[in-house]
């Protein structure tokens, strides 16, 4: 378990932070020693952590702990960008996605993920989904429509749009436009999806949809939420990590964080003392 | 004015002589706001009657050619002081191919150098490229046109023309002699001049394309070629056409280079080889020797034609820029 991490020299907050399961459930990915710097400016204190197949993780934490910062080193995204730089291992399939040799394209391809912000791409509803498929697989014709279809039928918005699907994907509203994304996302059958603040700029009954739609999508992918709505945390997650500057400060059942938070800043954050 | 309790003490009287003079002088705020009105309604249609006025005067100016020759002016190439007969079709077709060749080159290499800037430079590569940009904007035209007849025409004579000749020659366009001067070179020259507004204009485009949607992008797992083409692009589309008319409307009016490197000679060929003239260069270079009513008065009907050709094709921008909008759905 303990492979040969980097020497950084930063004391580890908390030991062991990884939670007791009496479910036997096999680890999607493993972190182990997470750090991560902007330039000089270090924001992510080795992050330990294992997320769960077919599980759903909340990370949770108040504004600027590091909780996008963390999810975006899954799928090095965080790569776009100069003196962005993260130190230590991801362990996906029994290798290092950090590693140089992995390619992030190859990666990412794996990884889906939502952003805070609605982001369909300029063209039709239709091209928004076949996107992925076009660069990523060989199929077009009837095949190509039939996987636009699914993806949009399992995020429940095919009955919306299906009599529209060559109009543009910027006309429909916001929550429409976040689920369009995560059929983007779900096309091309990713392992993982990452979903940072995926309702925060969603109105209610879209929240309710998604926050629907995570629990169905469940049984076919390992789902990370990044969110600071605590409600949220509890109602879908499984498991649920809490963040304070850069911090894993605990990491458990949901259940047991929101009960029985074995930590004090956990037990402050949570019941709303600070953050 | 004063700090101290005097000032409170004064308020009163203050107060009584703001509302005296209020009330006795409504009428000075509003006469201050006519004017302001009147001032800026004045430069406003100033605008409208400079245009008016320009039409007229070239209008009256040209009258002559225009009733001689009727539409026949525009389809005539013959372009003869001696026999008194003139025609614009040469012009025309001078000016409407070297603005062609220009956006050819400088269309895609203005697109190429923005994103370049924007997409793989490091920070301090993109200031520097971006301030030659800029300066590259502010070399005067007649610098690009002693440039590109003393150095430019001869290398294109030595080495390129040759070249292009040699494994080009069958096609009708690069046959003929390797003068140097002529039609390609010229809208070598005009791409060149174009280039730092096409580029520059882009770069700001490409920039304001929003980080979420290029990650989701690359979120899906795709090339940095991929994103470019299926996200960047078409959200900065709009952008990109306005960068492009921008530099059309340059090359069309340019005057001084083309007129030291089109050759200027009164005749269409289909070889890029071949000297010719555009609207502004005949312009340019006749107005001294045109001695006859007739002569002076086709030249004006000339820039007349230029002024429509300028107009239309801005028009045609507009609309087009209307229909890709709402053909993008808006954003």
């Amino acid at each position: 378990m303990n492979v040969s991490t980097p020497e950084i020299g930063i004391v580890t907050k908390t030991k062991n932070v990884r939670p007791k399961t009496k479910k036997e459930l096999s680890v999607e990915m493993a972190v182990h020693n997470l750090n991560f710097f902007y330039g000089d400016n270090q924001v992510l204190f080795n992050n330990n952590i294992d997320i769960y197949k077919k599980q759903i993780t909340a990370i949770i934490g108040p504004s600027g702990c590091g909780k996008s910062t963390h999810i975006r080193t899954y799928n090095r995204i965080f790569e776009l960008y100069r003196n962005q730089r993260a130190v230590g291992e991801i362990i996906m399939s029994g290798q290092n996605i950090l590693d140089s040799s992995v390619d992030p394209i190859l990666l990412r391809r794996r990884i889906g993920m939502i952003f805070q912000k609605p982001s369909p791409f300029p063209m039709s509803i239709f091209d928004n989904i076949a996107y992925g498929l076009k660069i990523n697989t060989t199929i077009g014709g009837s095949e190509l429509a039939g996987r636009v279809e699914d993806a949009l039928k399992r995020v429940a918005l095919w009955d919306e749009v299906k009599d529209k699907l060559s109009d543009s994907g910027t006309d429909l509203s916001g929550g429409q436009q976040q689920r369009l994304c995560i059929a983007r996302a779900i096309a091309i059958e990713p392992e993982i999806l990452l979903m940072d603040e995926p309702c925060s700029a969603i109105d209610p009954i879209g929240t309710a949809k998604i926050e629907e739609l995570m629990i169905d999508l469940k049984s076919l992918y390992t789902i990370v939420i990044v969110t600071h709505n605590m409600q949220q945390a509890a109602r879908v997650s499984d498991y649920t990590a809490f963040f304070y500057e850069g911090h894993i400060i605990e990491f458990g059942e949901t259940k047991q964080i929101f009960t029985n938070p074995q930590n004090q800043q956990t037990e402050d954050y949570i019941t709303g003392r600070f953050g | 004015m004063f700090l101290s309790p005097i000032r409170y003490n004064r308020m009163p009287i203050v107060l009584e002589a703001w509302e005296s003079a209020s009330s006795d002088n409504r009428i000075k705020p509003s006469s201050e706001d006519r004017a302001f009105r009147w001032i800026t309604g004045i430069s406003a249609s100033s605008i409208l009657l400079l245009m008016a006025g320009l039409i007229i005067v070239m209008l009256f100016y040209s009258h002559l050619a225009l009733r001689e020759f009727g539409f026949g002016f525009l389809f005539s190439d013959e372009w003869n002081p001696i026999t008194q007969k003139f025609g614009a079709l040469s012009s025309i077709y001078g000016t409407i191919i070297s603005t062609v060749i220009a956006m050819l080159i400088a269309m895609p290499m203005g697109l190429a150098v923005a994103l370049f800037l924007t997409e793989w430079s490091t920070p301090k590569a993109e200031s520097f490229f971006g301030t030659a940009i800029e300066l590259l904007a502010a070399i005067p035209s007649i610098i690009y046109g002693m440039w590109g007849l003393f150095v430019f025409a001869p290398f294109m004579a030595d080495y390129v023309q040759p070249l292009v000749n040699q494994y080009l020659g069958f096609i009708p366009l690069f046959q003929g002699p390797p003068m140097g001067i002529g039609m390609l070179t010229t809208g070598i020259i005009l791409a060149l001049m174009i280039l730092p507004f096409i580029s520059s204009v882009s770069r700001d485009v490409f920039k304001m394309v929003p980080p979420v949607l290029k990650e989701s992008a690359y979120g899906l797992g795709s090339t940095n070629w991929e994103v470019t083409k299926n996200v960047t692009m078409p959200y900065a589309l709009q952008g990109i056409i306005g960068a492009g008319f921008l530099g059309l409307g340059r090359a069309l009016g340019e005057t001084m280079a083309v007129t030291f490197v089109i050759g200027n000679s009164h005749r269409i060929s289909a070889s890029l080889f071949q000297t010719g003239n555009s609207i502004a260069s005949t312009l340019a270079n006749e107005f001294t020797e045109a001695s006859e009513p007739i002569y002076l008065h086709s030249l004006v009907a000339l820039g007349f034609v230029l002024l429509l050709i300028t107009v239309i094709t801005q028009l045609a921008a507009q609309l087009w820029l209307r229909h890709v909008v709402k053909k993008a759905g808006g954003r």
